[in-house]
């Protein structure tokens, strides 16, 4: 059962969770299914690409950093699912042996009118390096039940 | 080969349709999103999607898969595309994209729907800092068996001008 609810998400509240390793391995098994482009796939591609080296896909760093998300806060969370992405940036290229942890910022949060039993919370995910340089940065928007939705004042 | 300067703005181009399958929906969640509701059927039925539904990661992903068949000359995932669908190259020459703006899950994907693959050229941009390259803002989208758009963005790439 879910312990973290709508109400916990704190406006400026800043945290780091988790950590992942990235293997070559990977790299290639996400581009050869989802974006088998040159760069992704061979290490002297990558290097004569604008990327530097063999590279992940960036719809790859973005499913890393969902499961940075789920393992970090998600899976404990009282979530409902995502509207959408409000911006995403590609800032750096993610190699082979890179170790990657999820930043998140609350941005904001608001209830819902028509759906009184969740609210909506807007966060900014950033995918960190080990050098604290950001792969990623994303603004992103959950939808979060609420801790007591058939509450009323008395 | 298409080049930055073939491209018309206003065209669509189909890319393709995708069948989700139960069980590359919860393949792709047990590795990157494994929220009750992309992973256990009981539990998603229980939960307000009602049945098992793909991760939106998935299903963005998914755009990707059929963009970079029909634009760079790998061969089509989907053997049965129909006429019309764009074929090898016939989009452009594309360098790396920087990201992407606006997208938005407006409908959940669930299993057994086909989704169609489009983008549609908005606006070209004459790079100034890379001479051989141009900026063209597409607006791409995924449209389901009824015809409800299940996901839309807007992106921006590099597409290569023609060799002078």
């Amino acid at each position: 059962m879910p312990d973290i609810f709508f109400e916990d998400f704190i406006i400026g509240e800043v945290k780091t969770f988790g950590s992942h390793r990235v293997t070559r391995e990977e790299i290639v098994a996400f581009a050869s299914e989802f974006d088998p482009q040159p760069m992704h796939l061979d290490e002297a591609a990558g290097k004569a690409s604008l990327l530097g080296g063999l590279a992940a896909s960036g719809w790859h760093s973005c499913a890393i950093m969902m499961r940075l998300i789920c393992d970090g806060f998600l899976l404990r969370t009282a979530g409902m699912g995502s509207p959408g992405v409000t911006e995403n940036k590609w800032l750096a290229p993610v190699h082979p042996e890179d170790v990657l942890t999820l930043r998140r910022t609350v941005l904001e949060s608001r209830t819902s009118r028509s759906k009184p039993d969740m609210g909506l919370v807007t966060f900014r995910f950033e995918l960190m390096k080990a050098d604290k340089s950001v792969a990623l940065d994303q603004t992103c928007i959950l939808m979060v039940g609420r801790r007591n939705p058939g509450a009323r004042l008395a | 080969m298409t080049y930055f300067e073939d491209i018309e703005v206003g065209n669509t181009a189909l890319l393709g349709r995708h069948t989700f399958t139960q069980q590359e929906i919860v393949a792709f969640a047990r590795l990157y999103d494994p929220q009750p509701f992309h992973v256990d059927p009981e539990a998603a039925r229980r939960s307000h999607f009602g049945a098992l539904v793909a991760s939106g990661w998935h299903t963005a992903s998914m755009w990707m898969k059929y963009f970079v068949a029909a634009n760079i000359g790998v061969p089509h995932p989907d053997a049965s595309a129909p006429a019309g669908v764009a074929g090898e190259g016939a989009l452009g020459q594309f360098g790396p994209a920087t990201g992407f703006r606006k997208l938005q899950w407006l409908k959940p994907v669930y299993v057994g729907d086909t989704i169609s693959y489009a983008t549609e050229a908005r606006e070209k941009i004459a790079s100034k800092s890379r001479s051989q390259w141009g900026l063209l803002k597409a607006y791409n989208s995924g449209t389901n068996q009824h015809g409800d758009l299940v996901i839309d963005f807007e992106s921006v790439v590099l597409v290569a001008k023609r060799p002078a």
